[in-house]
């Protein structure tokens, strides 16, 4: 923890002294938990954060077919079809490939993303027309994917790292408890102020994401449904509906074909694996 | 210099390779008679397109109208352990130029992939299509495919290749070895078509410099990485021109002017090229250098010369309290030969202005502008695309050339303004 906190202020620039030394107040915190009795907000946020991380971790990679179908307030519809492919990197950022196979003038078309935990993404997309590939700008994190309410950020890989945490309260979710806590964006291209995250506490798995605008409004709704228990260990979520309060636009992102463990190769998550990503 | 005509020939090889094909996919099924085929997947486009030109043209034949069919079926399979086919077929019927009219093998091709301790290897061999370079106003380091000059004068499109492409890759990089047995003249539009030089260009009439005429074998070789904010690539090739000189053929020119056409000449050259981008939050930097020895100027003469196209991309997200992207293009064009350069890029800077919508429809929009500095000439080029449905596109473009000077490569084309509107059903 300590290590990936002290790289992320090598990467970062424009850091302020407070801000670094508000940070590792943090890590501080989230060291031995026996120091705090009664762990500040900051400390029990992070925690939180932390433990969900820790569970979906092991993973090892994923294969799953997504379909989004947009929807706009005057309830047109539109579908996307596309494969996920996640190869989880130990202790760094996962490696995440996209293909899309819907609507079919983009078929073949593919992102693959690096992520990163100390600086910006690295972002990739497979042209199929020209069998180019192209480095693109992985600055637009707010930028809708493919049309949709879900911005590039919402889609690809949380790292911890990008946020600082903070817990608010407990309050029930459904049938169970949820703890909420508040993630603020570090970086600058995030187009969100902050976000509430609810994660219910027997399993850590979020629930309910409060996305709120550059100018403080609640932008966005996610919410997660029909969570699937894979491998004995592992909740993947099935439905995740995003509602744009503003435009009144929505999109529901549904899961199937989900297989974890599953049987990929890192070699394909490269410059030259993304050319034969289909 | 051989010099004879290759009627035929060329779609022969071109056969044979579908042959090859069809083949490897007999191998592919199995000597038991059980399919090895693990999935398949059949896919494509069907394209319908008007052209219009509204200036009269330079010559009395050349048509003003042209409505044009275009398919783009692809088979792709697959075998349990990965190893996969890909067939990608393309067929254009114009009814302004039968030249125009033609059909291309895009891809045939056998992928194979495998590990040799922390490298991977990746094997394709057939026709296949690749890319080299980041630049938008003009694909310079690109030289492995034959351009499709018919299909589009932005020189984007490419006739499939003949190859065998090896990779190697790991932490350091990517390594790629062609070895490119055939050669495959460019497509030049016909006597009715526009967008042509002044004399049309004989595409039955190919000259080689090189004894072995079209079956010269061509090696390029290229290795390239992704360091942090840069995606660098250096790369060399040997072998015959992509891009041809063209001669007058003077003795019908003697006899009679109307009957006068252009020979294309491909000389023996080497290549080598440096294609480097830097991505850093919304900037994309971008350079693409080449070297060419042996090619032939307009003057006719062997002249080395260096070349290189350099400039970049800004973007600004979610303009004007919309989801709309807005993205600001500049490049600048140079050849060391200037005005003896064969093409139009001695000296030129391109602007352009690109929207991307991000909206249902992805709609987006490119207009630019390619001004050449030392003669003031210019053109124009605007670029729409938007769905339609899940299965149907819009896509328009329309050029404009602007005061095109007498000594300018375009001069020959500068009443082709043209506007074109497609329809592309894909399955």
């Amino acid at each position: 923890m300590e290590k990936v906190i002290t790289q992320k202020h090598r990467g970062r620039r424009s850091l302020t002294l407070l801000t670094l030394f508000a940070a590792c107040m943090i890590c501080l915190a989230a060291g031995p938990p026996a120091v705090a009795q009664d762990p500040s907000p900051e400390a029990r946020g992070l925690e939180i954060a932390l433990e969900a991380r820790k569970r979906g971790e092991g993973f090892g990679n994923l294969v799953s077919q997504l379909t989004m179908v947009l929807r706009t307030a005057k309830g047109q519809e539109s579908t996307r079809q596309m494969r996920l492919k996640t190869f989880e990197v130990a202790n760094a950022g996962d490696k995440t490939l996209f293909v899309f196979d819907q609507p079919r003038d983009v078929s073949g078309t593919a992102f693959l993303v690096h992520s990163h935990r100390d600086k910006p993404d690295d972002l990739w997309i497979f042209l199929p027309a020209l069998n180019r590939v192209k480095r693109i700008s992985s600055s637009n994190q707010s930028g809708s994917f493919m049309g949709s309410e879900f911005a590039y950020e919402d889609i690809t890989t949380q790292e911890i790292e990008k946020f600082t945490h903070k817990y608010l309260r407990d309050e029930p979710c459904g049938d169970l408890t949820c703890t909420v806590s508040e993630r603020t964006p570090r970086g600058e291209d995030s187009g969100y102020s902050r976000q509430l995250v609810w994660h219910d506490k027997k399993e850590y798995r979020p629930w309910r994401v409060e996305y709120y605008d550059r100018r403080n409004e609640l932008l966005k709704t996610l919410t997660v449904a029909d969570y699937e228990l894979h491998l004995n260990r592992y909740w993947y979520a099935g439905k995740q509906t995003m509602v744009n309060h503003l435009t009144g636009k929505s999109t529901v992102l549904k899961a199937s074909d989900v297989q974890l463990k599953a049987d990929l190769n890192e070699r394909d998550f490269t410059r030259t694996g993304l050319r034969r990503a289909r | 210099m051989a010099r004879r005509p290759v009627p035929r020939r060329a779609k022969l090889a071109v056969a044979g390779i579908a042959a090859l094909g069809i083949a490897t996919l007999g191998i592919t099924t199995g000597a038991s008679g059980e399919s090895l085929i693990d999935s398949h997947e059949i896919s494509g486009s069907v394209t319908v397109e008007n052209r219009w030109f509204p200036k009269t043209a330079a010559n009395a034949e050349q048509k003003d109208f042209g409505v044009n069919l275009i398919a783009a079926p692809e088979l792709y399979l697959e075998s349990a352990d990965g190893t996969s086919l890909t067939l990608e077929g393309f067929y254009r019927y114009d009814s302004s130029d039968s030249v125009r009219s033609h059909a291309d093998l895009r891809k045939a091709y056998l992928l194979l992939v495998g590990q040799i301790e922390d490298q991977e290897w990746e094997l394709r061999l057939g026709v296949d299509r690749v890319f080299w370079g980041v630049a938008e106003s003009r694909h310079l380091v690109d030289i492995v495919n034959q351009t499709d000059l018919v299909e589009n004068p932005s020189e984007e499109v490419k006739l499939g290749q003949p190859m065998a492409h090896l990779t190697l890759s790991g932490e350091w990089g990517a390594a790629e070895l062609f070895a490119l047995p055939y050669h495959r003249p460019r497509t030049f539009p016909g006597r009715h078509g526009r967008l042509r030089s002044a004399f049309v260009v004989d595409n039955d009439r190919v000259m080689y410099e090189s004894g072995a005429e079209e079956w010269h074998f061509d090696v390029a070789a290229r290795y390239s990485h992704s360091v942090g904010l840069f995606d660098v690539g250096l790369s060399v090739f040997d072998g015959t021109s992509r891009e041809p000189n063209l001669q007058p053929a003077f003795p019908l020119c003697a006899l009679d002017p109307g009957a006068c056409v252009l020979v294309p000449l491909y000389e023996q050259i080497r290549q080598y090229g440096l294609d480097a981008q830097m991505t850093y939050e919304a900037w994309l930097l971008k350079l693409e250098a080449i070297r060419r020895m042996g090619a032939r100027n307009a003057l006719g003469e062997e002249e080395d010369y260096t070349a290189f196209v350099a400039g970049g991309e800004y973007t600004f997200y979610a303009v004007f309290d919309t989801d709309i992207d807005l993205g600001l293009l500049a490049e600048w064009n140079r050849d060391s030969r200037q005005m003896r350069a064969p093409n139009i890029f001695q000296n030129d800077i391109f602007a352009a202005v690109r929207l991307a919508f991000n909206d249902f429809a992805s709609t987006d929009l490119l207009v630019g502008i390619l001004e050449d500095v030392d003669t003031r000439s210019r053109s124009f080029n605007a670029q729409f695309n938007r769905r339609l449905s899940d299965s149907l596109t819009l896509n328009v473009e329309a050029t404009f050339f602007h005061n095109i000077a007498a000594d300018d490569a375009a001069y020959a084309t500068r009443r082709d303004n043209f506007v074109n509107i497609g329809l592309t059903y894909s399955f």
